[in-house]
């Protein structure tokens, strides 16, 4: 019997206690005709040994192919200690702490991953976490809908240059509470979004902005321009970042604040991302996490949960959940959203691989992601056939432009061990045959040439093969 | 002490980042950073030393019986975790061709197999990140059932005064209007003031079954009919399924569409508040609305990843890749391991301990909320008659808990009961940790009696006393040197 302790005379002893003769009489309130049959579709239960087998089998069934796929999910470094901390029981199988004096591990844990958040992003406030980045930017322009009291039209301007899933995902989540997402196009030359073309779009009242800084495309937007615009409008502006990337870039607080007049308004108002590339597995997908900060003067609206220091009855420093008046176990029906969980383990590792990288190692880490793609983009870029979509600076990702289908190339890449990128040709039609590559850390300089002649060999056999054909066809038209 | 206070300028960690810091001149200045975030600089000793010595602080599942009600704080088996952190699944990149995911997929494809065998659904997505997500996709669900037969007049969902509050405020997510159904002393739902309720306007009607007043719900199938007939759907908060796994199906029972909580009934860890996982299965007619992906077996034997162009009608994403695959495949370990055989003993021994535990408390003299009912994999003492007596509350008895070295269970929920305890002990407890627990409730109502400010006083014994809320929430310190 799996994980259940009791034997036969403890059955025996604890059923005369109730006063019935057997476990069945306990289901008796339960109508007889509705009673289950076995469950036939479920296997017989197997031991550990053997499951173990089966796992095995099943990982080895996957790919080891080399990954230059981002979009969204970043293959980094993680140091030994992160999970195997993480994994501790008393991290693992606690619950969410709501007994405060029991649970203080976690408790100053997240409030000191909120701390680190927040220096990360130079936000005034993060909040526990949300379930990834991509309902954490649904949250996000929820919130800034509850937030900016000044607008009423509860329409909000998203970038085609922010994450296609993303802008989906939003969509599901607000679609039932009449707010408006518009595509705001991007310029084909830069593959940024363009001031000009927010205010073609922006037409009369509009409640808040999304930015993603890097952007999909992996490109960089004027963050600077756009949020000063935005202030000056009563627009409030989401950004969506990746958290690694704002150890080098400039962090969504300090955006704008260039002119005088948009100096009080200093910053994004709200933050958003995933919180992955911060020491979470690829993991087929998660489970990730979302971060989601703002500005102080936001912080009512905040959804999920959120730490705060505090005293205990001796004057000695502790911690607990606060402002839970804004949550739904207290409100109800009025609670800023029906969020009930964070990400606590991915948050746990997040914080504990923030503590062991410090600054100095994210820095590094980001910068040499850069230095690596720049690299790769140097190398396929100089095979005929290969191209850059779009001028200007990219961090780690960068949009390819080929003479050859996509797909094509991808399947041709994937045969020889390279997991090449992301295919862009449903979300981006306009862009041809398009893929994003994305290089980390972990991609030495002997993968990167890897790559490289991997992709001359696919477009040659490609070439080839479409010579050949054509070859063919004009000997058959003769 | 924080690890900021750990920090020294200048300390470098373990060499877990390349040494040098790559050129980003080619990045315009006004694009960078200008000052490195405050973040601590400590050695990776110091790091793990600390975030150790943090972990010891907690109560947890591992170290104390945890008889949190509806919370289902039941062993995490160790298989879990190692086998959903084998390499060829951490480095699986989510976007990765279905055929090279083969093994991925089929965890699954299999696990959404289980989970209609067990609930008796039609269908199951994996996507719903944690219960109440899977609550918002139910509900998005049920609007989108209505909306397209063209039925656009139903906005209100029903729900009992019992419920947990992600019901009444995903609800609202979706858009709709929220009504209460009162509950009667035997914690049944008040059929009449159902039925008085229900009508033209009702889109569906959101019950927990059992019951979080820990009683199975005996008139499930009239409530299914009156809610049917008025045209509404009935949805199945999933909270209590351990109670009766394997035994009754929601399916079975009339419902639509229902929300799992892996992490409780299929044991993933609850991780201090997370990553969860609400996997929604729906009834044949509402199929076609299921939130994406999922994955399905094609002819040749092959997976692979459902997308919106196969359903056309979804209510779409609701995460960036597939909800939170590590903690799928630790539930579909945990079904394998248990085995059709295994799940049903679940259901079994959390009743059998939780009807022990009752029959136990009750003859120790405690008042139970619901007297002559079976208890279900959890019950409810009200602590009423203590606390006039001796002017101690629940909260008093679950803070004098934690120094007796027990989880307290989850007091003032439900709502409907005052000073309550709502206890579940779950199938993993082996009788020692349940008596235990109940001589130390016994202990405490002495203490209640004799020594009064051993409760109010109470906890002593952990690294903090109790901890002043109002001025955390009155005095906001939300972050280290913010």
């Amino acid at each position: 019997m799996p994980f259940i302790p009791h034997t036969d005379q403890e059955v025996t002893l604890m059923l005369a206690r109730i006063g019935v003769d057997s476990i069945e009489d306990l289901f008796d309130e339960i109508p007889a005709h509705m009673r289950a049959a076995v469950m036939q579709a479920i296997p017989q239960g197997m031991s550990e040994m053997e499951v173990s087998r089966l796992m095995h089998q099943l990982a080895e069934n996957n790919t080891r192919a080399l990954c230059f796929l981002g979009a969204g999910a970043y293959q980094h470094h993680i140091p030994s200690a992160v999970w195997e901390i993480t994994t501790r029981g008393e991290f693992y199988s606690a619950y969410t702490p709501y007994q405060a004096e029991a649970s203080q591990g976690t408790l100053q844990l997240i409030y000191e991953y909120q701390s680190m958040m927040t220096a990360l992003t130079a936000m005034d406030v993060s909040n526990a976490s949300m379930y990834d980045g991509a309902s954490a930017l649904a949250e996000a322009i929820l919130m800034a809908v509850r937030a900016n009291r000044k607008s009423r039209s509860r329409k909000i301007l998203v970038p085609t240059t922010v994450n296609p899933v993303y802008r989906k995902t939003a969509h599901t989540i607000v679609n039932g509470q009449q707010i408006e997402l518009l595509e705001v196009p991007y310029d084909r030359a830069t593959g940024t979004v363009t001031l000009e073309q927010i205010k073609q779009q922006s037409e009369g009242d509009v409640t808040a902005l999304v930015l993603q800084q890097p952007n999909f495309f992996g490109c960089l937007e004027a963050v600077d321009e756009i949020t000063d615009w935005a202030h000056e409008n009563n627009i409030l502006v989401i950004a969506l970042i990746n958290p690694l990337t704002m150890s080098v870039l400039k962090p969504p607080g300090e955006w704008g604040g260039e002119t005088q007049q948009s100096r009080t308004s200093k910053g994004a108002d709200i933050a958003c991302g995933d919180g992955q590339p911060l020491g979470a597995p690829l993991s087929a997908g998660g489970p990730y996490y979302g971060l989601l900060c703002c500005k102080q003067a936001l912080v009512r609206q905040m959804p999920g949960r959120i730490v705060g220091r505090t005293v205990d009855l001796d004057g000695n420093e502790g911690f607990v959940l606060t402002l839970q008046a804004r949550e739904q176990h207290i409100r109800r029906s009025k609670a800023t959203s029906n969020i009930c969980t964070n990400q606590g383990l991915v948050v746990t590792a997040s914080t504990i691989y923030m503590a062991i990288m410090g600054a100095r190692g994210l820095e590094n880490t980001a910068a040499a992601c850069f230095a690596n793609n720049n690299l790769l983009v140097e190398k396929l870029s100089a095979i005929t056939g290969v191209n850059k979509a779009f001028a200007g600076t990219y961090f780690h990702e960068t949009v390819l432009q080929l003479e050859a289908p996509a797909a094509e190339v991808l399947s041709g890449l994937l045969e020889k061990g390279i997991l090449g990128g992301y295919n862009l040709s449903q979300d981006y039609p306009e862009l041809g045959n398009a893929i994003l590559v994305c290089t980390t850390e972990m991609r030495t300089e002997e993968d990167i040439n890897a790559y490289a002649e991997a992709m001359r060999q696919v477009l040659e056999a490609i070439a080839a093969s479409v010579y050949s054909s054509d070859a063919a066809m004009s000997a058959e038209t003769v | 002490m924080l690890i900021f206070e750990h920090s020294s300028p200048g300390r470098k960690g373990a060499p877990q980042a390349p040494a040098e810091k790559a050129s980003l001149t080619a990045i315009p200045e006004k694009l960078l950073r200008r000052q490195s975030a405050a973040l601590p600089e400590v050695s990776e000793l110091q790091a793990v030393r600390h975030y150790t010595r943090l972990s010891q602080k907690n109560f947890s599942i591992d170290t104390q019986f945890y008889p949190l009600g509806s919370c289902t704080m039941k062993y995490n088996p160790r298989a879990c975790n190692t086998l959903a952190m084998l390499p060829g699944f951490l480095n699986l990149h989510p976007l990765t061709p279905d055929l090279q995911s083969q093994g991925f997929l089929v965890c699954m494809y299999e696990l959404q197999s289980m989970l209609c065998e067990a609930t008796g659904m039609a269908d199951f997505s994996l996507a719903p990140m944690a219960g109440a997500q899977g609550e918002f996709a139910g509900v998005a669900m049920i609007k989108a059932y209505h909306s397209s037969r063209g039925d656009t007049e139903r906005r209100e969902i029903l729900v009992p005064d019992a419920a947990h509050g992600t019901n009444p405020a995903t609800a609202v997510m979706c858009g709709f209007q929220v009504t209460e159904i009162p509950t009667l002393d035997n914690g049944d739902v008040d059929i009449v003031a159902l039925e008085q309720a229900v009508g033209p306007q009702t889109a569906g009607l959101m019950l927990t079954n059992p019951s979080t007043l820990g009683v199975f719900e005996r008139n499930i199938e009239t409530i299914a009919k009156i809610v049917h007939q008025a045209g509404g759907l009935l949805y199945y908060d999933g909270a209590n399924l351990n109670a009766i796994l394997g035994k009754i199906r929601p399916g079975d029972m009339g419902f639509d569409v229902i929300h799992s909580n892996l992490h409780k009934t299929f044991s993933t860890p609850h991780g201090g508040g997370g990553p969860g996982s609400g996997a929604v299965g729906v009834a044949g007619r509402l199929k076609p609305f299921l939130p994406l992906p999922m994955v399905t077996k094609e002819d040749n034997g092959n997976y692979r990843y459902l997308t919106a162009q196969d359903c056309p009608q979804s209510i779409g994403r609701l995460s960036a890749f597939m909800g939170n695959p590590g903690v799928l495949l630790r539930a579909y370990v945990y079904m394998r391991l248990l085995g059709r055989e295994g799940m049903v003993r679940v259901a079994e021994y959390a009743t059998l301990n939780a009807n022990y535990m009752m029959a136990e408390a009750k003859r120790r003299g405690f008042t139970l909320a619901i007297d002559d009912r079976r208890a279900s994999h959890e019950f409810i003492i009200t602590l009423k008659n203590e606390a006039h007596e001796y002017h101690v509350s629940a909260m008093d008895f679950a803070k004098r808990l934690l120094d007796l070295g027990y989880h307290a269970p989850t007091t003032y929920f439900p709502l409907l009961v005052p000073e309550c305890l709502l206890i579940e002990p779950t199938e993993t407890e082996a009788r020692e940790a349940l008596d235990g627990f109940l001589d130390a409730l016994e202990q405490i109502r002495h203490e209640a009696e004799t020594s009064p400010e051993l409760l109010h006083a109470a906890p002593q014994t952990l690294p903090v006393k109790r901890l002043d809320e109002v001025r955390a929430a009155k005095q906001l310190d939300l972050a280290y040197n913010s």
